[in-house]
């Protein structure tokens, strides 16, 4: 029986699957140790599941366990590696490349550092959300220390060249960083055949708790160091102090453990519910696919529905949990500062929908978000000026708008 | 963020999509908004040139729920009034009749204007001279 409302922001967060809850619920209470307490079997016990744990996290994405720091979730990831590298590598340089497409948690630290007298290239991408290795190259400076870019963006899905550029950056003597949030545990991530220094990752958007992620810090070749960024015990290497969250890294580590195992038929099982849902709304003219689709997240689809306004679309799905590209909430009305860097016409990017789906979406929901998704954008279409003025051949771009 | 239930109920039920003609003289229309904004609504009034009361307005909006709601509002609050009773409607009163949160004033705002910009549309076509909107609305 279909159970309304059907989530489909997958994007956004996971839900936990019920075999990490079980995995971490002994130690909220029974095993509820510190792992840091080496002095009695309640400390032994709570490092040895973090131990465990780390050897499930490094296992999926192809790492050492003394590579990974935990952290609170992977804005404090972001920020721990570019704040830190600003740091510790400060005589070497003071130049970063990064993206204009990343997630704020890496622009807005990136803003940060810019003030403390960092200086940072942002790359424009192409109108499908890439970016080359071409232009990595011609950005990097003697002084370049790092360079950011995420694996896979949040609100398209698009993969970037993330081996290729990693290479770059290793003969250049650069650091590279990437945000992998979206795709650890989605697609195959191997920090050892990618070349990547620095990763950060989440666990609540693979199946596993909010509230905890981790950053891969390379130990060799080169052995990489970011300076901490809150003081305190010293844990994690030094990197990151503070008690470890062992419930939280106990479920994260299962997490891991089961995308690793059951990815590639979680995957084509998604991938063929995705195409199904983007080839059947695509029937509807006037729409679009946002994004490279041959790269990208096999889980993702952003799509736009010209001359529909995305906040009115999502209030005319009000049993489909989606996000829109338009937030028509505040002064400037500005939509998607992603959307916008693909150079969409202001209608598409107004008119966006993302839809994430996840291992446990089923066919049937997959059906039902097909036909109200059809029936809203219909509906909304007969209400909309703009559709009237499309049909009557008018071009928009020739009106004058009063803007207000 | 949560919808009142007016605001749903014009949502899904809006009263008085359509069209008139906008080459009539006894019609005056106002497109108002802008797409990069996220919200554009098109008001036409009908108005009885004997008597000066609007017999009929028509509405479409691409917006959110709220910039929906509040054109099919106006659309009804028009119907029945004398051109000059429908430029005393203010914004504020769409604001309160459908519990419009503060980020949403400016749909009010936009069907006021669309008002205001439909009767000078008339006016200008019937030889009159369009009514000057001073008022400030934040």
């Amino acid at each position: 029986m279909l159970k309304l409302p059907i989530y489909l922001d997958n994007n956004a967060t996971t839900p936990m699957d019920p075999r990490v809850l079980e995995a971490m619920i002994p130690y909220f209470t029974q095993d509820f140790g510190n792992a840091a307490s080496r002095n009695h079997p309640f400390g032994w016990k709570a490092e040895e599941a973090v131990d465990y744990a780390r050897e499930q996290i490094a296992a999926l994405i192809h790492a050492d366990a003394r590579e990974i720091i935990f952290t609170s979730g992977a804005t404090e990831s972001n920020n721990l590696a570019i704040k830190g590298v600003f740091e510790m590598y400060a005589e070497k340089g003071n130049h970063f490349i990064t993206v204009e497409t990343e997630h704020k948690a890496v622009l807005d630290t990136c803003k940060h550092i810019e003030k403390l007298g960092a200086e940072v290239t942002y790359l424009k991408t192409d109108s499908q959300g890439m970016i080359t290795v071409q232009q990595v190259a011609e950005a990097i400076r003697p002084n370049t220390v790092l360079v950011s870019i995420m694996y896979a963006n949040n609100e398209i899905g698009v993969i970037q060249s993330i081996k290729e550029i990693a290479a770059l950056c290793k003969s250049k003597g650069v650091l590279f960083h990437t945000d992998a949030t979206q795709a650890v545990g989605k697609i195959p991530v191997d920090v050892v055949a990618d070349g990547i220094d620095l990763m950060s990752f989440s666990a609540h958007k693979m199946y596993g708790p909010k509230g905890v992620g981790a950053l891969y810090v390379r130990r060799k070749n080169p052995r990489v160091k970011v300076t901490a960024q809150m003081d305190g015990g010293g844990h994690e290497r030094g990197m990151r102090s503070g008690t470890l969250n062992v419930p939280g890294i106990v479920g994260f580590g299962k997490a891991c453990e089961l995308c690793r195992l059951e990815m590639e038929s979680d995957t084509a099982r998604i991938k063929k519910l995705r195409d199904k849902l983007e080839t059947e709304l695509l029937t509807l003219e006037e729409s679009y696919v946002n994004g490279d689709r041959e790269h990208r997240l096999p889980h993702v689809s952003n799509m736009s529905f010209k001359y529909v306004e995305g906040e009115g679309l999502i209030m005319g799905v009000k049993n489909i949990a989606v996000s829109s590209g338009s937030a028509c909430t505040s002064a400037s009305l500005e939509p998607s500062y992603v959307l916008k860097a693909l150079g969409l016409d202001d209608e598409l990017a107004h008119s966006s929908l993302r839809f994430g789906l996840s291992r446990f979406t089923t066919e049937e929901e997959v059906d039902y978000a097909i036909a109200h998704v059809k029936e809203a954008v219909l509906k909304l279409r007969e209400m909309s000026p703009l559709w009237e003025m499309f049909k009557e051949g008018i071009d928009l771009k020739t009106i004058v708008w009063s803007e207000h | 963020m949560a919808y009142s239930e007016k605001v749903i109920d014009h949502y899904n039920n809006p009263r008085n999509i359509g069209t008139l003609d906008k080459n009539s003289k006894q019609v005056g229309t106002g497109l108002v908004g802008a797409p990069e904004c996220g919200d554009v609504m098109r008001l036409q009034i009908e108005v009885d040139d004997a008597t000066g009361i609007i017999k009929d307005a028509k509405f479409k909006t691409f917006g959110c729920g709220s910039a929906i709601a509040s054109s099919s509002l106006a659309t009804e609050w028009l119907k029945g009034k004398s051109v000059d009773d429908a430029l005393k409607i203010d914004n504020m009163d769409i604001v309160e009749e459908l519990a419009l949160p503060p980020v949403k004033i400016h749909c009010s705002v936009l069907a006021e204007d669309a008002i205001k910009s439909a009767i000078n549309d008339y006016r200008i076509k019937n030889g009159l001279a369009p009514i000057e909107d001073n008022k400030k609305h934040y």
